[in-house]
């Protein structure tokens, strides 16, 4: 066991915890921030997907002892930024979500997408997303959504 | 007059003795080249026999897609190349692969995780290991330094220490070690990069 300083949602917080535990389960067990999803456990699903240092990043495969200083940002806390809350308005706009299981995996992925490539084609948005699953099959919602979030960035 | 005749013979003799140690020294040289070059193919094997190991051609591929696993499987979770071999944007490498091994979830690491250029792809498009000689040509016409590459490169060393799998077994190892296949790269460039004949797919 041992004690790590994390940066969440431009927060200090201070676990203790093994080294080898997954992000994931800081953020869900430690720290109370239960929108990031277990889905498969193994990065497959993409439900777990946080930004790490603003890299869209699978929270279930990345031990917290390899997080270093590294700044985390979880669904709580995308809506601080302009491209997040951009993507979550658009998000209730068109209704995307059905059983919403896996949106908070695919908000923080799309986040990282627009602020990668403001104006992604169908090709980058299916490949970017392609790791993001959604049993429900919001796929042509999403990327509908996505585009039209990426009309109110400038 | 005999003089004359000697000083011919001693000329025939002298010119006869370049002759001889002009034709063994040639054959020296020969004998010389062909032994370094017989070398650099032995090591050149060697080299190969590292390179197309799954630690090694799984991020070498000709397709749009890495390879994971000794079976070298397409790599799962709709992984894609991208422009610069590091993935897309919510999907890249460093989506997961962080720059260590991550032994308790079981996800190899190392800085700068990435795919290898198509320029130095090792498969075919079907997957399949290029030959010996397509891959020590293609090897061959890179401009990096490849003892340094060999030697130092981050993504090179990791093949050694690969980490565990997820079920916590250690994955297999290149069939040479580190300093074996840096010695093999060093013997191949220094006896010329010779390459086996054969064909080129």
């Amino acid at each position: 066991m041992t004690t790590w300083q994390l940066t969440v949602n431009g927060q200090r917080k201070e676990v203790a915890v093994d080294p080898g535990t997954p992000l994931l389960w800081v953020l869900r067990e430690e720290l109370k921030l239960t929108g990031t999803k277990y889905g498969c456990g193994i990065g497959a699903c993409g439900a777990c997907t946080v930004h790490l240092d603003g890299v869209a990043t699978r929270s279930c495969l990345v031990p917290v002892g390899l997080i270093g200083d590294r700044p985390v940002v979880t669904i709580e806390g995308i809506g601080q930024d302009p491209c997040g809350r951009a993507v979550q308005d658009a998000w209730v706009d068109r209704d995307v979500v059905q059983c919403g299981y896996c949106q908070s995996g695919q908000i923080m992925s799309a986040v990282a997408l627009l602020k990668a490539v403001p104006k992604p084609t169908d090709e980058i948005i299916e490949e970017s997303m392609g790791g993001n699953l959604c049993r429900c099959a919001t796929y042509v919602r999403i990327r509908e959504t996505i585009k039209s979030a990426s009309e109110h960035l400038t | 007059m005999a003089q004359r005749v000697r000083w011919r013979e001693s000329m025939r003799w002298l010119l006869g003795s370049f002759l001889i140690i002009g034709v063994v020294l040639a054959a020296q040289m020969e004998s010389k080249a062909a032994a370094a070059n017989n070398d650099g193919l032995v090591a050149w094997g060697k080299v190969y026999s590292v390179v197309t190991s799954p630690r090694c051609i799984n991020c070498h591929t000709a397709t749009n897609h890495p390879e994971q696993g000794d079976d070298r499987h397409r790599h799962f979770a709709n992984v894609v190349r991208g422009p610069e071999g590091r993935g897309v944007p919510a999907l890249q490498c460093v989506t997961c692969h962080q720059a260590t091994n991550a032994d308790s979830t079981g996800v190899p690491g190392a800085h700068g995780w990435h795919l290898a250029p198509l320029s130095m792809r090792w498969q075919d498009n079907s997957d399949k290991p290029l030959s010996s000689a397509a891959v020590c040509r293609s090897l061959r016409s890179q401009t990096v330094d490849l003892i340094n590459h060999h030697s130092e490169e981050p993504l090179v060393r990791w093949a050694w220490n690969p980490g565990l799998r997820p079920d916590g077994t250690a994955r297999a190892l290149p069939p040479l070690t580190h300093d074996e296949f840096v010695e093999a790269t060093r013997i191949w460039i220094e006896a010329g990069k010779p390459c086996p004949k054969g064909h080129l797919r």
